[in-house]
Formats: structure tokens, sequence, C-alpha cells
């Protein structure tokens, strides 16, 4: 503390400091000072909180979609159902539209016109990245879905099970464990895309380090720990996701 | 058992049935054989829709397997099918792979389920392998697991395309005798098959297709002996 204040005053009075005296300066400016730490902790635990709200409502939406796309697509001629024809062009649509704008201009919309009277930033955050991953998800499922043999499913069918204990016993978990690493991928682009919530005042992790600019003028080590935060949940994200990975392989002993 | 009458199917453009009656008769091993691309898989596969044919009616036990209103589930629970490629459940063990249906169907209670499984696998001799996966198992023990999938469900009929075509030839003869011995048991039986070994000893009624159509319909021995149409006896004159 005492060093910290002595050494302050020197380089603001223009003194000559060694580099080791600056890093030092800076680092207890950006994480130490004010009990700026907590604040990251802070920004940590809503990033987190954000990323699982978005990726559970992302995965419901783009399972679901994905369902609904291929059941339409493999509908027997002669039976097509009206229902999932409406809902099928309804997703389409969502598809379409998400996957056509910037998830930037999305959570502007989403923030400042339809939820412009919310005060829970955070949730209206979870809420548009979630839309936003489903369709993506949509389409990666639903590429795993088709991948498929088509013999699982008719060996299904032949035995009399319907479409829908079908899809959930034989072909979805075949399909899961396909597109496992495009979804991981998908969840880390998810994570990282939290820190644009900051637009519409979602107070995570990078609002934090903003924060901290903002009072200290200083930009590199917030800006720098915030990098190295993302890293590391990133890498523990893959780790996990690696763990489950191994664990759907089970069948492919040999 | 089977009534087809007048059955069509084409793809797009292609007609690769084109008016196939047949009665398939309660107990009977019916083999059906022809060059490829005769229409010998598609009239297999409509027999339990897994292609709709485009016309033309099947009625199984007396339902009409066409019409939108029957519950095609139903019915294809008492009509097994044995794939060309197996098509086992790859993410399941064995046991899982043979009692899905019956326990999801309501057939069967789980317990009943393994019971009978671990049956059938011992009639095939392979209940060793009840808890292994089906990548662990060569081409001939995973078919001899597809027919118990099949006949874990009580099916009236099982149908075969091509059972042992994906199959290395010192493979065959296993699969083989695993359908002989359900013959001989009287299991009704539809045969898409190129083994003309097995339809002479085995069929009570051979069928031969040529460009979509039923070209002739003969015993065994006589068809072997003294096939009545040219383009079997052309047909014939290849394979054997």
């Amino acid at each position: 503390m005492e060093l910290y204040t002595t050494w302050k005053a020197l380089i603001t009075a223009g003194d000559p400091v060694t580099a080791w005296q600056k890093f030092y300066v800076y680092f207890y400016q950006a994480f130490v000072e004010a009990d700026r730490w907590k604040q990251y902790i802070e920004g940590v635990g809503r990033t987190l909180y954000v990323t699982a709200l978005a990726l559970i409502l992302g995965v419901i939406l783009g399972v679901l979609v994905a369902v609904v796309r291929t059941a339409h697509d493999q509908q027997r001629p002669g039976h097509r159902n009206p229902i999932l024809g409406v809902l099928n062009l309804i997703f389409k649509v969502y598809v379409t539209v998400i996957r056509g704008t910037p998830m930037m201009v999305q959570l502007l919309i989403m923030g400042f016109v339809i939820f412009s009277s919310s005060k829970n930033f955070a949730l209206v955050g979870a809420l548009t990245l979630g839309i936003n991953s489903g369709a993506y998800q949509a389409e990666i499922i639903r590429g795993g879905l088709m991948a498929v043999d088509a013999g699982q499913n008719e060996a299904g069918r032949s035995l009399g099970l319907t479409y829908v204990d079908t899809m959930r016993f034989i072909i979805i978990p075949q399909a899961v464990k396909a597109i496992l690493p495009a979804l991981g991928n998908e969840f880390i682009v998810l994570l990282k895309d939290t820190s644009l919530i900051s637009v519409i005042g979602g107070k995570e992790l990078l609002y934090a380090a903003r924060a901290v600019v903002s009072r200290t003028y200083e930009a590199m080590f917030p800006f720098l720990g915030t990098a190295v935060i993302y890293l590391v949940l990133v890498m523990l994200f893959t780790w996990l996701l690696g763990i489950f990975e191994r664990r759907m392989r089970a069948s492919d002993l040999r | 058992m089977i009534y087809v009458k007048d059955l069509h199917k084409s793809f797009g453009k292609l007609e690769v049935l084109r008016g196939v009656s047949e009665h398939i008769e309660q107990g009977e091993c019916v083999v059906v054989i022809g060059p490829s691309g005769s229409g010998k898989s598609t009239f297999l596969r409509c027999l339990n829709l897994l292609e709709t044919p485009t016309s033309g009616e099947i009625l199984f036990d007396g339902v009409s397997m066409t019409d939108p209103k029957t519950d095609i589930n139903k019915m294809r629970q008492k009509m097994g099918m044995v794939f060309q490629h197996f098509n086992l459940f790859p993410n399941m063990t064995i046991l899982k792979n043979i009692t899905l249906a019956p326990v999801r169907t309501k057939l069967m209670s789980e317990a009943e389920a393994k019971q009978e499984a671990m049956t059938l696998l011992e009639r095939v001799g392979l209940a060793d392998k009840a808890n292994a996966y089906p990548a662990q198992l060569s081409g001939g023990q995973k078919q001899r697991i597809a027919i118990v999938r099949s006949l874990a469900m009580h099916p009236e009929v099982i149908l075969f395309d091509e059972p042992t075509s994906a199959l290395d030839p010192e493979m065959v003869g296993e699969v083989l005798d695993v359908m002989r011995k359900l013959a001989e048991d009287g299991l009704t039986m539809v045969v898409v098959t190129h083994e003309m070994g097995f339809a002479r000893e085995v069929g009570d009624r051979i069928l031969f297709m040529e460009d979509g159509v039923i070209v002739e319909e003969n015993t065994p021995a006589e068809f072997f002996a003294a096939p009545q149409s040219e383009r079997a006896r052309s047909f014939l004159a290849k394979v054997l």
C-alpha cells in the first residue's frame, strides 16, 4: 500500500521509475486498489450466469427447431402434417432473420426497443444471446440429425417404434456425438459473446473492466486481465467438453 | 397373410415397380430373386411401407397398410425386417438393441424383454455378447443380432433384404443357418437374396423379378431345374 502510494506519486510527478515499479503501480491500481478485484469476480459471475441462461435457452430452441425442421422434411408423401408445415415456416424465418443480422444490432434492438423499459439488462442480454445461439445450434443439430445413416431410422421404424422414440433413443444420441465438437465451438462463441451485452448495460466481466478503466484512465491491465480470465474460462469449458466427449465415445470401444 | 394388389412404385420418372400382385401365406418362406435393379428390394420395402407405394394395395392380416388411417407403427410391430447393412444401433449395447423396441412398444416389461433377449441370444450362440457394443462384433455376428432384434418383437413375418450381401464369404453360412432354422420353425419369411443355394434348399416358393414385375413364380425344384421363362433361364445361366 505504501509502496503503491509513493511510486504512484513518482509517476504522477513525472520522475523516472523502473519498469517493475510501473508494473506494480498499474497492476495494483487495476486489481487491488479499492478492492477492484471484487468487481471482476462479480463480472465473471454475471458472465457465467448469462452464459448458462443463454446456453439453456439456445439448446432448447436449437433442438426444437432442428427436430421440427427435420421431421417436416422426413414426412412420408401424402402424410403432410399442416401444423408441422406452419412451424417449419416460422422456424425458417427465425433462422434466416437471426443469422442474417449482426448480434450487436439484435442486442441493441432488444435492449433499447423491445425491452427498453426493462432494467434487468443481464436477463435481456441472456434472452437475446439464447435466441441468437439457438438459430446457429439449430443448423448444427439439423446437420447432425441428417448425417445419421438413414438405415438407423429405418431399423427403428421397422421395429414399430414411433418417430419420436426413434429420434429420442436412436437418432439424437448418435447425432449429438457427431456434432459435439461443433456444438462446443458454438458454446465457446456464446461464452465470449456475453461480453457484447455491456453495450446495453449488462454488468458482466467486460463491463467491470471498462468501469475500472474509466476510473483509473489506464486500459492495459484491466483489458489484459479480462482477456486472461476469458481464456481461462474457455479452457475450463473445453476441458469439460472433452470429458463429456470421451464419455459419449464409450460405444466406440473395439 | 399378405396380399399385394397391383403395386406400383416410381422414384421421380423412374418406375421401379410396375404392377406386382402376390399373396404370401402363413408359414411359407418366399425367396425373391432377380438381377439388380429389378425392384426386389423396393418390393420388400413397400411391404412394411418403408417406401410409400405410388399406387396399389397391401393387405396385411386383412388391414390395408396403405390406408392413411392405419396405425403403421402397430402393423410394423408384427412385421420384422432384417437389412443388408444390419443397421444395429451403435450407441447401445447388444442387449439394449434387442430390448428397446419390445419395451418401448409396451409389448413386454423390461425384465421380460431381457429374459427373452437372452433366450434368443442363446439360440444364435451369442449370449456372451449381450453387453458388447455392435462395433465389437463381426459382420456375421451383427446380422445374427439383427435377426434376434427382429424376433424379439414376436413378428408374424420377417422381411430379409439381402441379409448376406454385405458379409465376408466365410460369415454367410452362420447367418443362413439361423434363417434356415427359422424357416423350419415355421416363421413366415420373405427373403430377397442372391444366395441361390439357400433359395433352392429353404425356399417354399421362388419369385423371379425383372424390370419391376414378377416374371416367374415357381417351386424351387422346378425353378432351378427347368425355369419356364426365357429371362429366368438367362439369369440362372449367369449366376449358377
